[in-house]
């Protein structure tokens, strides 16, 4: 499993970086950065839906 | 005009009428059922989007919206002012919005709202000092109000004694909606004729707050002209009182009215990001607008150029299709993919400050007061605020209860 994030959708809300900073941070604008893992682990998978969940844009999949 | 808002709401809807100031929910989940894209002839046209599907779709359609103007009135601003309009760049299309918007980020990134965490706890508990000694106080007037106009005042670079000046064109701005022409342009030049004053000490004096930011800023490879700056910091205080104002309060009166859910926050303050969230969601204060650039159809809906759409993010927080069980409020709600700092390329750019502030001050009240209640059960007790912000203006708290 790998985490898609489309930058285009990302308009800085900010919920991923909030809920899982392990796997998101923020620029200097407030725009989300995904940190660059590959294949997640079982913790990880569980961080990136919570983060997919909540972003108000649909910008992070996992797939 | 007296009529029954429930008996005709999907043709003649007003969003400053008594009953949507009261209580705007059951009318707009009777649209979502019967009438999801409603259209009232008042204010020169005006289009209601009550589903989450449709509030996103034209949030993120510029080509056939214009944020030419975001406050539903009876008057249109002049096409001139296009593309920055009138307060960039909240009024602004793209390309400017890009430019204009990305010059503001920075100030309000998370990384740079953390440091007025200090500052903002400071505030709210010497607010709460003042109280200590009364078993009654207005949460709304005494506490919740000044927060903002206190946090935006030292972060644009403004004397904090004029929160009442602030306070009075906010209130104009928002609230006179239904007012003459005249008298609207006569505040706005008011609001720019104070704001001129403390940009010309700033030209003078400059120091490390957002007018001087402004100030030495470019678009292009320009400076703005003081003009612009002063639009802009406008934008600010506009943006950033009664927004925040009210969600302070809608929390507050959410926690007196929910006893359970405020000895839960008390228990285990940790819980109070998350229930931030979710007052957000349920009481999300701010319903934006824009105007139809030219005669499109939108989902069956014959829209005409320059007739309104209210967008309303706070019927979108109440979809079922996207929240389970949307009318109940669930502090620990989760997922929650709520709008209520707007979708798409406006998205609230003041959304990590509000956040901020909300948090802190709700951290500091559950401390000062872990117990608490509605003063009066009588819902007219608390009165809430006409037009496209919403939040408590009146709400008498017992403490100690």
């Amino acid at each position: 499993m790998k985490i898609q994030f489309d930058r285009e959708k990302c308009q800085g809300h900010g919920r991923c970086y909030a809920l899982v900073p392990s796997l998101f941070e923020c620029d200097d604008e407030g725009y989300a950065v995904v940190n660059e893992l590959g294949e997640l682990d079982v913790a990880q998978v569980h961080g990136a839906r919570l983060a997919a969940d909540n972003c108000p844009e649909f910008a992070i999949t996992v797939e | 005009m007296n009529r029954d808002q429930h008996a005709d709401v999907s043709t003649d809807f007003d969003h400053t009428s008594p009953a949507w100031v009261a209580d705007p929910f059951p009318i707009w989940d009777e649209l979502r059922g019967t009438c999801p894209v409603a259209h009232s002839d008042r204010y020169g046209g005006v289009w209601l989007p009550t589903r989450h599907a449709d509030v996103s779709a034209i949030a993120n359609d510029t080509e056939h919206f214009t944020s030419r103007s975001v406050v539903v009135t009876n008057h249109r601003p002049p096409m001139e002012l296009a593309p920055q309009g009138i307060a960039p760049p909240i009024s602004s299309d793209p390309p400017y919005h890009q430019d204009a918007r990305r010059m503001l980020l920075p100030a309000f990134s998370p990384q740079n709202i953390d440091k007025l965490v200090p500052s903002t706890r400071a505030y709210c508990r010497e607010l709460l000092g003042a109280m200590q000694d009364r078993d009654v106080f207005d949460a709304a007037a005494e506490y919740a109000q000044h927060i903002p106009v206190r946090v935006i005042a030292n972060m644009l670079g403004l004397p904090e004694a004029d929160g009442d000046v602030f306070r009075g064109f906010v209130h104009d701005v928002l609230e006179g909606v239904a007012r003459p022409l005249e008298e609207r342009i006569e505040t706005f030049l008011a609001l720019l004729a104070y704001l001129q004053g403390h940009i010309d000490d700033h030209v003078a004096n400059p120091r490390d707050d957002m007018i001087s930011f402004l100030l030495e800023a470019e678009i292009d490879g320009t400076r703005l002209d003081h003009f612009q700056v002063a639009r802009t910091v406008g934008l600010l205080l506009i943006a950033g009182i009664d927004t925040t104002w009210s969600a302070i309060g809608a929390s507050l009166w959410h926690l007196a009215k929910t006893p359970t859910d405020r000895e839960r926050l008390v228990a285990d303050p940790s819980m109070i990001p998350t229930a931030v969230e979710e007052f957000l969601r349920a009481y999300a204060p701010v319903t934006m607008a824009r105007l139809v650039r030219e005669d499109f159809e939108f989902q069956g809906c014959p829209m005409k150029a320059e007739e309104w759409i209210l967008l309303s993010f706070p019927a979108a927080n109440r979809d079922p299709e996207v929240f389970d069980r949307p009318d109940e409020v669930l502090i620990d709600r989760q997922p929650n993919r709520h709008a209520a700092f707007g979708l798409g390329i406006h998205r609230c750019a003041g959304s990590h400050l509000a956040r901020m502030e909300i948090r802190v001050a709700l951290e500091e009240f559950l401390k000062a007061f872990p117990s608490f209640e509605l003063a009066d059960p009588d819902p007219d007790a608390v009165s809430w605020s006409a037009g496209q912000v919403r939040g408590p203006r009146v709400l008498p708290i017992k403490v100690g209860a």
